[in-house]
């Protein structure tokens, strides 16, 4: 472990994506993407399937050429520099140990490729499946693990060859809930601990949002908007954003100056720079409140517990707006029950009517 | 496999080419070896004794001694062979999917020994054990073709099969009001039409080819007859056997483009729906 | 197929006491049993008439003399002279016919597996299908006229100094039926290996490449190792195809080439003297002994190879 941290000396490069541009026939599968990794952080890439993560990701490590664009490595430009001498380790979506060498072979086989000799490369192995605690297992083939097993050996082969930059790409989207969970903080604090550069390619917000230290939302082959998990969750800056980070539901509002009117409520708007009079406002469960009002606009539709609070929709004019409500306090609430709304945040994110967005699930 | 090879450092685009250069070089030569062969024996055929371009051979075929006999005893032993493999494979082989898992390794064993036995070793011991009665008819083949095309017709049905979820097909129609004879007609067949498709081309195949079975066994299919008639004039005979080639090509591509413009069909029909 | 008919029986039954229950649902299991061993017994009735009743009669004969008495004389005979010749250049030919167009099949199947037009991946599967079946008669006229002392690639090579002939090639020979033999050995084995080699993940690749090996060191450390098992299992197949073949040696040679089926069908069509007849069973005995020590060595050697797997 100790001798890991001492390596990290190796690790921490600066990783710098400049305008991109992937053309696959008729789909641009990176359009001008750009992305700043400072040394050691985790930026966690999300978005749809088709976005274009995971090429931006390939591009990264090499597998993928760019059309157009840079990939900067500590300033040096890496286009020409063939995967094999890139020092990133990859860890993939599933499968990808070689099925005919143990676990121990597996994680030395970076160490063969430099040319490192068999007994320091049985100890950097060894010491390597202990830091992902399957030193037991050291024997065993790819096929005798389990899904959460290999990826944590996958992980150790990644990190054998103290790779400049590790890269992700979705490595726990083939395991159970239970698994994910558990190996996501590992992932967590051994990237920590060795301090890092990490690229992370999720479709799984959740993921995304526990891991990382800032969250790149793509779409359609750019960045929507790149910020920290908590400011991309409580600050948007578009509703693509806000749909696809949480949950949150719009409703037809007409704008007046800086402000917008709903349920008789001046509410200010948190985006001005948009112009147009008739928008949506995009809230979030929690922004709003329900009071139970025979005489309110809206009524309810739907509950949904969720443990502490319960998510309740309900139905106002023509829009259908979720709400979460603690849960002792949503057992009064039945379907059809007559309420009545107030919004609680301090503003509000706005966003074209027209411009419905559509997030599609994997 | 040295020219894969790549010096480490190279950049990416270099490789690409190199590899489609390796893949071309080797689709090249391989399309050389079995298409030259192919053209030499058309060429041949089209050709009299003094190497002129002639149609003789084409025009002289049906009045040669024998040849219509050997015709129609090899598509009678296709078609009898096509009929008896299928009605013996294919509920076997869908019924040990459906009720007998444990007996689809040993399955797959016998039916991978016709491919181990030499069939000359197993003609060997037929002509010693088969009774006289079933000495005396061509059928004999037809029973012993069975055999022989087992290998590629399991391989086959079993590949249709694995590639649909057969047990829940079935599950699905039963639980719908079907009953096993409707599942059997209306479900499983129309999805294992694939596979059932190529069990038939393979065994029209190897039967309309068969040399040494039916030669030992003294039938003059058309395979023997060719090879007898070689040394009465050899172009007929070549003339004779590319036909027969030819045929065999036809027959499967008719079998399969009508399987695709069935499917085709189906699928139009489903986008209007 | 109907088993609603065995269900109402079994729901008549509810309501007596437990113990006739239970006989009743161990009789329909019983009977379920009996029913689908039922089912296969049409193929296991047919492979044991059309399979094992010719083999049994065909090592029954090798043992035995023309009156019927038992003797090791035929078996003794094959293990000398001429006959043992014929097992040489079989087991040869056999063996050159497997392990070089394993190589050039995986090779193609390869080529093939990596282009990316589906086209051309559709159309090889079938042809490999139809030429792997492919042999005896049509092959040899097809041969005779590229590689015959007048077929066109000889005149084209001809033309260019390099008559085949003239540098001892002869296609009526061991090495002729070797080269004829790929034609459709190389088909058999792309259609063999393809599967395998869709097993062969990409993420290995870039995985390989990742932890900075070449590609000639992905092939040798993960490439080759995993295909091993599944080549050395297409080369057996070869192997067997090849041993076995008839047709083409007997059409391209006249029966002139020695080898061990070709030596059976002469004695078989009566080329032989008499008294001589059950040597050609014991040729048969002793070639089902050379498949099953190969067997067995590919069993050994596939152990070896595949211990991963297990």
């Amino acid at each position: 472990m100790s001798q890991a941290q001492a390596n990290g000396g190796s690790s921490g490069a600066r990783v710098e994506l400049r305008e991109l541009v992937r053309v696959f026939g008729r789909t641009r599968a990176l359009d001008g993407f750009s992305l700043d990794v400072e040394p050691g952080e985790l930026v966690a890439l999300l978005g749809p399937s088709g976005c274009g993560k995971t090429t931006a990701l390939r591009a990264l490590a090499g597998f993928e050429l760019v059309d157009h664009g840079q990939v900067l490595v500590d300033g040096h430009d890496v286009a020409r520099v063939s995967p094999q001498d890139r020092d990133m380790g990859m860890v993939f979506q599933s499968y990808s140990l070689f099925p005919n060498m143990s676990a121990l072979h597996n994680v030395g086989f970076g160490l063969r490729m430099r040319g490192v000799r068999s007994t320091a490369r049985r100890d950097k192995a060894h010491e390597l499946l202990e830091l992902v605690g399957l030193h037991e297992h050291a024997e065993k083939y790819p096929h005798q693990l389990s899904g959460g097993q290999q990826q944590r050996v996958a992980l150790a082969r990644a990190l054998a060859i103290e790779p400049r930059v590790l890269l992700l790409d979705e490595p726990l989207s083939a395991l159970d809930a239970k698994v994910r969970t558990g190996l996501r903080d590992q992932i967590r604090s051994l990237q920590q601990r060795l301090a890092i550069t990490t690229v992370f390619v999720t479709h799984d917000q959740e993921e995304a949002l526990s891991m990382a230290d800032r969250v790149c939302v793509m779409r359609e082959g750019r960045g929507e908007q790149t910020a920290t998990p908590a400011e991309l969750y409580s600050r948007p800056t578009s509703a693509f954003v806000a749909h696809f980070v949480g949950v949150s539901s719009r409703v037809p509002v007409r704008r007046d100056g800086a402000t917008v009117g709903l349920w008789g409520q001046e509410v200010t708007v948190r985006n001005a720079d948009l112009t147009a009079r008739d928008v949506d406002a995009v809230l979030r469960p929690e922004d709003v409140a329900i009071v139970i009002d025979p005489a309110g606009p809206a009524s309810v539709v739907h509950k949904s517990f969720l443990g502490a609070i319960t998510r309740v929709t309900v139905s106002v004019e023509s829009a259908e707006v979720r709400v979460d409500v603690r849960s002792d306090m949503a057992r009064d609430l039945n379907h059809g029950d007559r309420v009545a709304l107030s919004v609680v945040a301090r503003d509000v994110l706005v966003s074209p009517r027209d411009g419905r967005v559509d997030v599609e699930e994997d | 496999m040295v020219a894969l090879t790549s010096a480490a450092g190279v950049a990416p685009a270099p490789r690409r080419h190199r590899v489609r250069v390796w893949r071309g070089l080797v689709l090249g030569i391989a399309a050389a070896y079995f298409l030259i062969p192919l053209y030499a024996g058309l060429r041949f055929s089209f050709q009299d004794d003094a190497g002129h371009w002639s149609l003789y051979a084409l025009r002289a075929i049906p009045s040669q001694i024998g040849f219509t006999g050997a015709f129609w005893l090899s598509i009678k032993l296709a078609f009898t062979t096509l009929v008896g493999t299928l009605v013996l494979m294919v509920p076997t082989t869908i019924y040990v999917h459906l009720h007998l898992p444990r007996v689809r390794r040993l399955l797959e064993f016998v039916t991978v020994l016709p491919i181990v036995i030499p069939p000359i070793v197993l003609i060997l011991g037929v002509l010693r054990a088969a009774p006289i009665w079933l000495k005396a008819s061509p059928y004999l083949l037809s029973l012993m073709y069975v055999i022989l095309t087992m290998p590629f017709v399991y391989r086959s049905l079993d590949a249709g099969i694995s590639a649909i979820d057969l047990k829940t097909l079935v599950e699905a129609s039963r639980s719908l009001g079907a009953n096993g004879p409707q599942t059997l007609w209306r479900v499983i067949l129309p999805n294992l039409r694939a596979g059932i498709l190529s069990a038939s081309v393979l065994t029209l195949a190897l039967v309309l080819g068969e040399f040494t079975m039916a030669s030992l066994d003294l039938w003059t299919t058309l395979p023997v007859w060719i090879y007898q008639f070689q040394q009465t004039d050899g172009h007929i005979a070549t003339m004779v056997s590319m036909l027969s080639l030819i045929g065999t090509w036809v027959l499967i591509t008719v079998m399969v483009s009508l399987d695709r413009s069935e499917s085709r069909r189906s699928r139009r029909k489903a986008e209007v729906a | 197929m109907s088993e609603s008919g065995l269900a109402g029986d079994a729901d008549a039954t509810r309501g007596a006491d437990e113990l006739s229950a239970a006989r009743v649902a161990s009789g329909v299991r019983r009977w379920r049993g009996l029913r689908r061993a039922a089912a296969v017994t049409p193929f296991i009735v047919y492979v044991f008439l059309g399979l094992g009743i010719p083999i049994l009669a065909v090592i029954d004969y090798a043992f035995r003399n023309p009156k019927g008495h038992l003797t090791l004389a035929n078996v003794s005979t094959i293990t000398h002279g001429t006959y043992l010749l014929g097992f040489e250049n079989s087991i040869l030919l056999a063996a050159l016919t497997s392990v070089i167009p394993g190589f050039l099949g995986l090779t193609l199947a390869y080529a093939i597996a990596t282009s990316r037009s589906p086209f051309l991946r559709r159309m090889i599967a079938t042809a490999s299908g139809v030429l792997a079946n492919f042999g005896g008669i049509n092959l040899t006229f097809m041969f005779i006229a590229t590689l015959g002392s007048t077929g066109i690639l000889t005149s084209w090579l001809a033309a260019i100094h390099l008559n085949p002939w003239n540098l001892g090639f002869n296609l009526y020979s061991f090495y002729g039926v070797a080269f004829v033999y790929l034609y459709f050995q190389v088909p058999l084995m792309v259609l063999v290996i393809t599967p395998a080699l869709g097993a062969l993940r990409p993420a290995w690749r870039e995985a390989a490449s990742n932890l900075g090996a070449s590609t000639w060191r992905f092939w040798r450390h993960i490439g080759l190792p995993v295909l091993f098992p599944s080549v050395l299992g297409g080369m057996l197949l070869l192997f067997g195809s090849s041993f076995a073949a008839y047709a083409t040696a007997e059409t391209l040679t006249a029966g002139t080439v020695t080898l061990a089926p070709i030596q059976i069908g002469n004695l078989l069509n009566g080329n032989a003297i008499s008294g001589q007849e059950n040597i050609g069973y014991a040729i048969g005995f002793g070639m089902f002994v050379v498949l099953a020590v190969t067997m067995i060595l590919y069993g050994l050697i596939q152990r070896r190879a595949s211990k991963w797997l297990r």
